[in-house]
């Protein structure tokens, strides 16, 4: 894969000649897609990015947040799709690394790690369940070694990633203000690349990712090593407590080429190196090939000569390849020789600004006539629905996947996997909690009211464990943006979000743009994942065991919003409806109102309601309980909707809080006050799960039952069908 | 009183041990490289969980062969206590300073999971402040962390009352549900469950008081508590 013609001749006429075979090679790489966002930077612009908490500092490969008294986090998210459609081991492995790497470029210790990950149907499609298992145990390989603990994430099955796969990793890190690495470089500095060595693995990535998926290119797939970055974590804070780094960046898509010239770049200064000091694997690599080579567990340093000594005490300390390739010059050039021969002369800027593109939008036709309904066939037994349900692979439990993590590794996990979001313990006496969500379902049916969806069903789940959103991170996920109708659809996303994003001022702290999600069978819908941090000032009060006669109290109300929901596509097996939307102002009040609520210790535990209804949440509380609960539908606030409606609806802005009897009058004179619409709709106890309607029974499971089913049905498909 | 915590490259539990003896129990904390040696006058080992080695050949082999493993081996054999744990049990059995061996559990996945222990054995400096058969909620974390040996050292186990803790149910397919075990002097403890996740109780969501007890159990050997 090369540059296209109109970029080849842009190129020619910014240097002013032709281009040499390895300046092409650094140029392909950097302007692909992958690297450049050359569809998608000139719209990104709109997201807020600022806010009281955002710190920033050029350079940095991820957002950072302060979090008070001196501390800061850090974040970042991205995605290794077309890697793992090949090899998903290796794929969503090497797809830890690089976003662990990314956290400790700005000099903070990573501390979490997230993923993402979807597949298509499982239940029928063996690939499916192959790329799945291998994708888990890569993530469970990688960062179980790294001991950065896996806490939270998604797992979802869609037919439209049919023989593709989506893995999503995000990151947090957490570190001292002061210890934060503020990129420059002096004089006379020399450039340092650090780690692993070079091979010919990941020739072409980012090309590879930046064109649809189909060829199995193996070579452009890297290969992990946990074991190095691990070494390379302790070698890195180490340095970075000594002070013995000017500037640093981690070498991802586009290798040396993307490394060198966005740094040069982004300090403002010039490059020069030669390829013959770069410690690679085989000794008869070209340049062009250690230029754009992306082995993993590299980063680029930049520092000077007195303090390269001591950190080259430090890398013998732990054995990791530690090579002067160049230095620091003020001609804002990156020039690349091999001994004495000159390779590539270019100016930083021409390689690292690729032309942006403002490419044409066009609603998809097939929006027109999505939202029109089919007669659906009606429920006879309810109960035995609900635990077909409860075994459905979107549904069930993802125990089988995040107990192949170390989530405790680090001692912060306060609130551990399998709730809302996960919460861990920081230094300074405050919390963390942080969610990733997606949901391709509703934002096919409606890009800019799905991917909103997304936002906001991250936030509830913070929310939930009692945490204030300060931040968010974006994943978009596409396909081919030359495509009118699919670039519509990443627009209407994006103004999605940064609508809601500047009504609730949570800033966009970092993110990531990944298109050409395509197979020769097709795009995937659209993908975007929404990562949200909440912070917590005092120890959280819950989640707290629920036990009988407890009362359960919903907050929001339940519409006729199908379209995209698991009830319609798992059971009845329909694409269309209409997506849930959230109203801006209840969302607010309702969001405010829990966390009022959590805060005042009033409630036991708080749980969101998504994916499979008001029904599925209902039964993973008392699963997680495990206690039985009475939940009469009639009571449920909203639109005056069938049983099945009011069971399944996937209407947002909906929370299920558990609390004491004696505290409901506190509870429910806050709501009032707060013009929230709520409804004490069931109480615990007990060992069944029950919903009536005008006192006909119409679901009733044992709870140890449904949860047997729950908890096991996943593993029991990956491991035998 | 001195204890180290010996860090090979890899180990990633040593800051989490760190934290626990110096700040939740007051003792005095030190890290060793493995390519140093341990000084004299020291209380106390701890080999901490990790991948040293990134697991390579065999979780915890290459470790058993660092610089260091000939200092902890002196150590065990004038019988200053030595607890390894996860990673470092695997450790201590390759160095030979443990009997038996620890296998991929029988899932073939590395586990992450809360489970409870029960004290079978509470002579040695870790459980000296049990009661026999206490239970301990803790959580694993292991890959390789099916303990097994074979029938006649399992007799010998139990003839020699080296057997210190066991799951209290079947977890991941271990030898007679064996979590823990000692030398025959018994200062040597290897176990699989971490005891520095769950002796604060804002991580544990159980109990923090049994896994503290272990620790408080090497205060009260080394005459730190009496």
């Amino acid at each position: 894969m090369s540059l296209e013609s109109q970029e080849l001749s842009d190129l020619k006429s910014k240097i002013g000649r032709e281009p040499t075979s390895t300046e092409l090679q650094i140029v392909a790489a950097e302007w692909s897609e992958h690297c450049s966002y050359k569809s998608s930077k000139k719209h990104l612009k709109m997201l807020p990015m600022t806010g009281p908490l955002v710190i920033k500092e050029k350079g940095y490969d991820s957002g950072v947040l302060d979090v008070g008294d001196g501390y800061v986090v850090t974040a970042h998210i991205e995605s290794h799709n077309h890697p793992s459609a090949v090899e998903p081991y290796g794929g969503a492995a090497t797809g830890v690394g690089g976003v662990i790497r990314d956290i400790l470029s700005a000099g903070t210790r990573p501390i979490a790690i997230f993923d993402g990950l979807r597949f298509g149907n499982i239940e029928k499609d063996q690939q499916a369940r192959w790329l799945f298992k291998n994708a888990v145990t890569g993530i469970a390989d990688y960062g179980n070694c790294l001991g950065i603990p896996t806490i939270g994430g998604e797992v979802e099955f869609d037919e439209c990633y049919q023989n593709y796969a989506l893995v999503d990793v995000a990151a947090v890190g957490f570190g001292k203000k002061e210890n934060l690495i503020k990129n420059h470089a002096k004089k006379g500095d020399l450039v340092i690349l650090l780690g692993g060595s070079t091979g010919r693995d990941g020739i072409g990535g980012s090309q590879f990712a930046s064109d649809s998926l189909e060829s199995e290119d193996r070579s452009a797939v890297q290969i992990p090593d946990p074991f190095i970055e691990k070494l390379i974590i302790e070698a890195i804070l180490e340095a970075r407590n000594e002070k013995l780094i000017h500037a640093m960046k981690d070498l991802g898509g586009g290798g040396l080429s993307c490394a060198i010239s966005e740094t040069a770049d982004a300090l403002d200064i010039g490059i020069e190196m030669d390829v013959e000091k770069v410690h690679t694997r085989e000794s008869d690599m070209h340049p062009d090939e250690i230029m754009v080579s992306e082995s993993q567990e590299r980063m680029l340093i930049v520092t000077s000569k007195i303090k390269l000594k001591k950190l080259q005490i430090i890398c013998k300390k732990f054995h990791i390849g530690c090579s002067v390739i160049g230095h620091v010059k003020f001609d804002n050039y990156m020039h690349i020789k091999k001994g004495k021969k000159t390779f590539a002369n270019l100016p930083t800027d021409v390689v690292a600004n690729a032309t942006l593109l403002d490419l044409p939008s066009k609603k998809p036709v097939y929006l027109d006539t999505i939202e029109k309904e089919k007669k659906l066939k009606p429920i006879t037994d309810y109960s035995k629905l609900m635990m077909k349900f409860l075994a459905s692979p979107n549904i069930a439990s993802k125990i089988w996947v995040y107990g192949q993590y170390d989530h405790e590794v680090g001692i912060r996990t306060v609130t551990k996997p399998g709730r809302d979001a996960s919460v861990l313990r920081l230094d300074n006496g405050k919390f963390l909690s942080a969610k990733i969500d997606g949901n391709p379902k509703h934002c096919y049916i409606n890009p800019r009211e799905g991917a909103i969806g997304c936002f906001e069903e991250a936030c509830r789940n913070v929310v939930c464990t009692g945490a204030k959103p300060i931040g968010m991170l974006d994943h978009l996920q596409f396909g081919s943006p030359k495509d009118p109708e699919i670039f519509w659809t990443f627009l209407e996303s994006l103004k999605g979000l940064t609508d809601f994003a500047k009504f609730f001022k949570i800033p966009c702290v970092g993110g990531k743009v990944s298109l050409y999600n395509e197979t020769p069978a097709g795009p995937i819908k659209p993908t975007p994942v929404i990562g949200v941090l909440g912070l917590i000032d005092k120890k959280p009060s819950i989640p707290q065991k629920i036990s009988d006669n407890d009362c359960l109290v919903i907050i929001g109300d339940t519409k006729d919003e199908l379209g995209g929901s698991e009830y319609f596509e798992y059971v009845h097996k329909f694409i269309g409806g209409k997506c849930p939307v959230v109203n801006f102002e209840d969302s607010k009040k309702n969001m405010f109102s829990v966390l009022k609520v959590i805060n005042d210790s009033l409630v036991k535990s708080a749980h969101d309601c998504s994916k499979g209804g008001l029904a599925v949440a209902v039964s993973e509380m008392c699963m997680t309980n495990q206690i039985g609960c009475k939940v009469s539908l009639e009571k449920v606030p909203g639109e005056k909707l069938s049983v099945d409606r009011i069971l399944f609806s996937e209407s947002h802005s909906r929370y299920l809080l558990a609390l004491e009897r004696k505290n409901l009058k506190k509870l429910e004179s806050i709501l009032k006050k707060n013009n929230v619409s709520f409804k004490e709709i069931g109480e615990f106890g007990g060992y069944r799960i029950q919903f009536t309607n005008s006192a006909k029974s119409i679901i009733d499971l044992r709870v140890d039952k449904a949860q047997k089913t729950w908890l096991n049905s996943l593993r029991d498909l990956v491991l035998h069908g | 009183m001195k204890v180290g915590v010996v860090v090979f490259p890899g180990s990633n539990c040593d800051r989490d041990m760190y934290h626990v003896l110096s700040d939740v129990f007051d003792l005095d904390a030190q890290y060793y490289w493995h390519e140093k040696g341990l000084p004299k006058n020291i209380d106390a080992v701890v080999l901490p969980g990790g991948f040293s080695y990134g697991d390579r050949l065999r979780a915890g082999v290459i470790a058993a062969h660092s610089p260091i493993i000939k200092d902890v081996q002196k150590m065990a054999k004038q019988g200053i206590p030595i607890l390894g744990v996860c990673n470092g049990f695997q450790i201590l059995v390759e160095a030979g300073l443990l009997p038996g061996v620890l296998l991929k559990n029988e899932s073939l996945n590395f586990m992450c999971e809360w489970t409870n222990l029960i004290v079978e054995n509470n002579t040695t400096p870790f459980t000296n402040q049990f009661k026999l058969h206490d239970k301990i909620p803790i959580p694993i974390a292991n890959g390789e962390g099916r303990y097994y040996v074979d029938d006649d050292t399992l007799k010998e186990l139990k003839k020699k009352n080296q057997i210190v803790f066991r799951y209290s149910e079947v977890v991941n397919g271990s030898t007679d549900r064996i979590a823990g075990v000692c030398n025959e002097d018994g200062n040597v403890v290897g176990m699989m469950p971490h005891p520095e996740r769950a002796v604060e109780s804002e991580i544990n969501p159980i109990d923090n008081k049994p896994s503290s007890l272990i620790f408080e159990s090497l205060l009260t050997k080394t005459g730190v508590h009496n």
